[in-house]
């Protein structure tokens, strides 16, 4: 790997490890001493490699240096207490020695994780945490990943600290009980985190990427450990595999959206339909039905590019199923367009009109579907009225790409 | 929007029907259930009740088998849907693969709030 390539590789890679192995030895009231000494460590890596060159084991240099300012941290600390408030801020059973070793870096990660994703933090938060944790994502990224300004991101992850603090999270794995009901938190994070990167509207298609195979390498993460390698977690990942598959056909070379039905199936990665594959098979394995089961059905029907009466039967099976559990807008217009392949536009329409969503430019987009060809003048009707809806470049596009086919 | 309870009524309830045929009914009823839940309007998809295996208990311990004995129609499941009136909710009914059955019938009843 080149030296400008390497260095955002393992900024990333490794600043999430030593933030959750300082972060598990500190405390989660220390989170952010945590983080600030992460930093510091890769602001000092920074420095010294620009003119000395990359060490020989850039990780081990990173572990070493963490591990100094950590334990020189704690002396001025215990130092500063010493002498002026006379007692231990941080007891020496709370401070050891900072545990580096791949099996720590591991459970500190998942403990942090579970931590992270607790229940009395807004979701937004939880992401946002996770992306600057786990994932050593800076502030510039995670403010571009949600399409806001460096401040609210400042202020949303300050707050999620403070929560931590007083509800006193601890960083472990909860006990056998409590791991189904946190694991269903996580479980959504990780997905919602999966589709931040998957259906934004941030342009930048590398930060997007990267914000998918985050969310796929934590979700990974729940699988390699046994208590948390459950039914659902295989179904979620098998989900974002088939999801992830399409990444590279869903983008023309001038960034615009290819809509499914136009994707080349040949840019569809092989070894992620497989991996996709493999997890939901082992979701299988149970009687378990989450809606991560009957999303990741959904989504391998959709790695077969052949429309085949089966494909689609199936697809609207599964949505169904999915409502039934659950209600979406999104799955409900979805289910419309698989009714529209399995039982004809005119049947589809009766159902849609029903749904009534008529804030939703999707909506409105599907109505126009279902007209096409049957009706275009109330095609075009629709597709104005969805246009007029639409806040996105690329939304507005797709509109006026179907308009024009009319 | 009020909730309202659709009870299925069937007649003949125990008949026996092929493996084929109750795989067509069940993804008829998928269908079904799939297009209320699509307009939120599902509260609950209930449960089906079966025809086996099922008593009637009368005053002075009387308890007989099945709903049977004296009349053939029985309760064969319930749903519950969020409606703005009763014709809305039996407008949602009319939909149900139960009404393929000449006898059947799906009684529409408003849950009582207090």
């Amino acid at each position: 790997m080149e030296q400008q390539d390497l260095i955002p590789h393992l900024f990333r890679t490794e600043f999430s490890k030593i933030a959750a192995v300082l972060c598990k030895s500190f405390g989660i009231e220390h989170i952010e001493t945590a983080e600030d000494i992460t930093s510091e460590t890769f602001l000092a890596a920074f420095e010294s490699w620009t003119y000395k060159g990359i060490p020989p084991n850039p990780a081990a240099w990173l572990y070493a240096t963490a591990r100094n300012k950590a334990v020189n941290h704690f002396k001025r600390e215990r130092n500063f207490h010493d002498k002026i408030a006379g007692e231990l801020a941080y007891t020496s059973g709370s401070f050891q020695e900072i545990d580096l070793s791949e099996q720590n870096i591991t459970d500190s990660q998942l403990q942090m994780l579970f931590a992270i994703c607790h229940p009395s933090i807004p979701a937004e938060a939880q992401i946002g945490l996770a992306l600057r944790i786990l994932c050593g994502f800076g502030i510039d990224e995670i403010a571009d990943a949600f399409l806001t300004g460096k401040e609210t991101i400042n202020k949303r992850l300050f707050r999620a600290r403070e929560k931590l603090r007083l509800e006193k999270v601890e960083i472990e794995m909860p006990s056998g009980a409590e791991i189904d009901r946190r694991l269903e938190t996580v479980l959504t994070t990780l997905y919602l985190f999966f589709n931040e990167g998957y259906y934004s509207a941030v342009e930048d298609s590398v930060l997007r990427k990267d914000l998918c195979l985050e969310a796929m390498r934590l979700t990974h993460l729940l699988i390699e450990n046994e208590q948390t390698n459950q039914l659902q977690v295989n179904a979620l990942l098998a989900l974002m595999c088939f999801q992830a598959s399409r990444f590279e056909a869903r983008k023309d070379e001038k960034g615009e959206l290819i809509l499914y039905d136009d994707q080349d199936e040949n840019l569809w990665n092989k070894e992620l339909i497989m991996k996709g594959s493999f997890y939901l098979h082992e979701a299988s394995k149970g009687t378990q039905l989450s809606r991560y089961h009957l999303e990741a059905g959904i989504a391998y029907w959709y790695t077969i590019k052949a429309d085949t009466p089966k494909k689609w039967e199936s697809i609207l099976m599964l949505y169904n199923q999915l409502l039934i559990q659950e209600y979406s807008p999104v799955a409900a217009l979805n289910r419309t367009y698989a009714l529209a392949k399995v039982k004809g536009k005119p049947a589809a329409i009766a159902e849609a009109e029903k749904l009534a969503l008529t804030d939703n430019h999707f909506y409105f987009t599907l109505l126009g579907e279902l007209y096409t060809d049957l009706d275009n003048q109330r095609a075009k009707e629709h597709f104005e009225k969805a246009l007029s809806l639409a806040k996105t470049g690329t939304d507005k596009q797709t509109i006026r790409r179907k308009m024009d086919g009319l | 929007m009020d909730e309202f309870l659709l009870i299925f009524r069937h007649q003949d309830g125990g008949k026996l029907v092929s493996p084929e045929q109750m795989q067509i009914w069940m993804q008829q009823t998928m269908d079904w259930l799939g297009g209320i839940a699509a307009q939120n309007k599902l509260v609950s998809n209930g449960m089906g009740l079966s025809f086996d295996d099922s008593r009637v208990v009368r005053p002075n311990n009387i308890v007989t088998n099945g709903p049977y004995t004296e009349t053939k129609e029985a309760i064969g499941g319930f749903v519950v849907v969020r409606a703005e009136s009763a014709d809305e909710a039996a407008e949602m009914a009319k939909g149900s693969p139960v009404l393929q059955g000449p006898d059947n019938s799906i009684e529409v009843r408003k849950v009582a709030r207090h």
